[in-house]
Parts: C-alpha cells; structure tokens; sequence
C-alpha cells in the first residue's frame, strides 16, 4: 500500500476516510486535526495554559506530545494510584517523557499520590469505603484534576479521550437513557462556576488505533498494559461492539459521535446552558470549597469515610 | 514466525510467509483494535509478514 500523499509506503490504511498515510504524512495528519478540534471546538488559544492529566498510556502521552509540537504552553499530571506493579510502571513511564522530551520544551510534570490523601492506594482505599475500585478511582482523578489545574490558575485541563472513548459512553449513555449526562459528553465544558476548570478532550477526532499509530511512529514510548482493574470494563464490550460495527461499515464510530454533536449544537439554542445550570445546583463544598451538589462533595464524604473506617 | 500478543503477554508461532489481513483472520481479531507492528514499524494489511520474521500484535483498545 502506497501513501495517498507522497510516493512512500503506506504504514496505516484509514478505511473511514478512505485514504493511508506514511508515517510523516500521518504525523501531519493527526496533528492537522487536533488543530482542527481545538479551533472548532474553541478549546484554548496560544496564550492559554494547559494542564493535561496524564496516566502514561497512549491517549494522555501523545496528547501532551502533540500539544507540544503545536506549540501550546502545556504542563502534565499524572495521579500515582499505588496499584502495586502498574503504578510503578505507568509512573516510570510519564517520568521517562517529561525527561526526554518535555523538558526540552520547557513543560513539566506535577504528580499527586492517592496515597497522600488516603493514606492508602486506591484498591485498600475502595476496600475500606465499600464503593467498586474504578468508581472510587474516577471520584479521585476528577477531583485531584480540577483542583491542581483550579489552584495553579491554568486555563483549561485537558484529556486523552478519543473518538472511540466518545462512541463508546455514548452509547453507554444511550442504551440506558441517561440523558442528564449527554450534556456533559461535549469535547469542551465550560468553567461554569468558581472552583470549575474549563474541560477539553483535543483527540476526539481520532480514533483510538490512530492515536495509538501516531504514538508508535512518532516513538513515544507508552504502557501498552492496561490497569489490572479495567478487565471486564463494560467500556470494552461497547468499543468492541462500536468496531465490529466500524469493520462493516467504516466510518460509524465518528457518523454516530459526530451526529450527537450536531445535534447537541442545535439543542443548545433552545435549551438552558451548562453554565447556567450548574450555577443553579452547585455550591461549594463546606469541607474543601470544591463545587458539588451536596453539601459535601463526594471526595470529602470520601476521605471522611476512610477516616472513620480506620479508627 | 513469532508472534508476539499483550493482555496477557505471550508468544505464538503461525507458518509464513502470510498477509497481515490473513493474520488477522487466523487469530480472530477486528484489525480495528489492534496494530501490527515488524521492529518499530507498523504494517498495513495488505503487507506479507515472511516465516523468519517476528511481529508484535498489539492491542489499541483502553478500558479505563
Ligand atoms: S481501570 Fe479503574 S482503577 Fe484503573 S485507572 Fe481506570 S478507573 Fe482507575
Ligand atoms: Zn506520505
Ligand atoms: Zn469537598
């Protein structure tokens, strides 16, 4: 297979434009298209500083490396979950890139322990308060996320989920009609109140085994483990099912993302704004000031269970 | 050739020389979620991976 743009030899096909790229080509590609996401989704400008959680996975470290090479002022995150084995290595990971190639480009890395807040990794932690791993897990990263990137003033965080990501709780979403969190499924959320930071997912664009082809051409040196504790994942049934659908008919994970957000745009004309929703329904929690709905957030009642569970 | 798969790790040995796509097919996998990879270089479907070579197939799907 040749490169649909230059004479070289093609090292993907992409079925769902009907087209394959050489590596080069492909890097412009993808990186044409984050652009793309940003400007079209008005994620941030050149000026703004970015803050993007990292966990040392494809998505997180070709998004930081992308947003590198674009030239926009970008910082990382990565929260250590103290899951024995997999944290080490998913650490050592984001270090080696921060060491050999972000801090060339003058961005650094700021790490958060679990362990810090909980006395604990996640699994005991979980253990303890009786919630599943991941759902305790998801509480912390969305906490510990919004409150650097809101304390360290930067102008937006951003994530590594992709087009399949999107698809996939999309669906999710849609089998089970949770219509109250297909507002928040947009690739940009408002920092709609104090204490909120503006939300954004660049590489919504691609598909996962994209971002995973930038990665190994580009040679960003990625986990390709996963969290022990994602066996099982309902995610993965739906991004299985999502690709049997993809390999018949390419091109359906993005028709069907895409359309939703379409059709979201138009919505929003006539319907209540995210920000002024939640400046209706939250108000800052009265342990740490974070927004929440209760009167306290979900990770205080958290941290205040695990206290009391110890003792 | 040898063949390299993640999740968990493991070794297999398929007879070459064989298409990627009729790799694909053998071992039951949508090309979809995974990518080919010869060395540090990823291969299309329609390239011929020969018996003395080793490949890594390798899962593109997260499920956090
Ligand atoms: S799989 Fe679960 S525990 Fe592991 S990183 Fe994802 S949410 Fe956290
Ligand atoms: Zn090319
Ligand atoms: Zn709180």
């Amino acid at each position: 297979m040749r490169c649909r743009k230059c004479p070289q030899r093609a090292v993907l096909g992409m079925p769902r434009h009907n087209t394959a790229y050489c590596g080069p080509c492909l890097t412009e590609f993808v990186r044409t298209q984050v652009q793309k996401a940003i400007k079209a989704q008005t994620m941030f400008s050149p000026e703004d500083r970015i803050l993007v959680a990292v966990s040392g996975g494809k998505d997180s470290l070709t998004l930081w490396e992308i947003l590198l090479k674009l030239g926009y002022r970008t910082d990382a995150l990565y929260v250590d979950l103290g899951i024995a084995g997999y944290s080490e290595r998913s650490h050592e990971k984001v270090e080696r890139f921060a060491r050999d190639v972000a801090k060339a480009c003058g961005s650094k890395l700021i790490i958060h322990t679990v362990e810090e807040d909980a006395g604990a990794g996640i699994k005991e932690l979980a253990n303890l308060i009786k919630r599943p791993t991941c759902s305790a897990c998801g509480t912390i990263k969305r906490y510990q996320f919004n409150r650097v990137a809101w304390e360290n003033k930067y102008d937006v965080m951003a994530t590594g989920h992709n087009l399949d990501d999107e698809a996939a709780r999309l669906l999710g979403n849609v089998l089970n009609w949770q219509e109250e969190y297909l507002q928040k499924q947009s690739p940009t959320l408002p920092a709609s109140v104090e204490g909120f930071s503006k939300k954004v997912k660049p590489l919504y664009r691609m598909t996962e085994r994209e971002v995973a082809a930038y990665a190994v051409v580009n040679r960003i040196d990625y986990l390709v483990e996963e969290c022990p504790m994602s066996k099982g994942a309902k995610m993965l049934v739906y991004k299985d099912v999502l690709n049997r659908l993809e390999a018949e008919s390419p091109g359906t994970k993005h028709r069907f993302y895409w359309g939703f957000l379409e059709k979201q745009k138009k919505a929003a004309e006539s319907t209540p704004s995210m920000t002024d929703s939640d400046q209706a329904t939250l108000l800052p929690c009265e342990t740490c000031g974070q927004p929440t709905t209760a009167g306290t957030c979900t990770f205080c009642r958290m941290m205040a269970r695990a206290k009391t569970a110890t003792h | 050739m040898k063949v390299h798969l993640s999740h968990p790790n493991r070794d297999i040995e398929l007879q070459g020389p064989k298409r990627v796509a009729d790799i694909f097919k053998e071992l039951q996998l949508i090309p979809e979620a995974f990518l080919i990879i010869r060395g540090q270089d990823l291969m299309t479907e329609d390239e011929i991976v020969k018996d003395e070579d080793s490949i890594e197939v390798r899962p593109v799907i997260s499920g956090g």
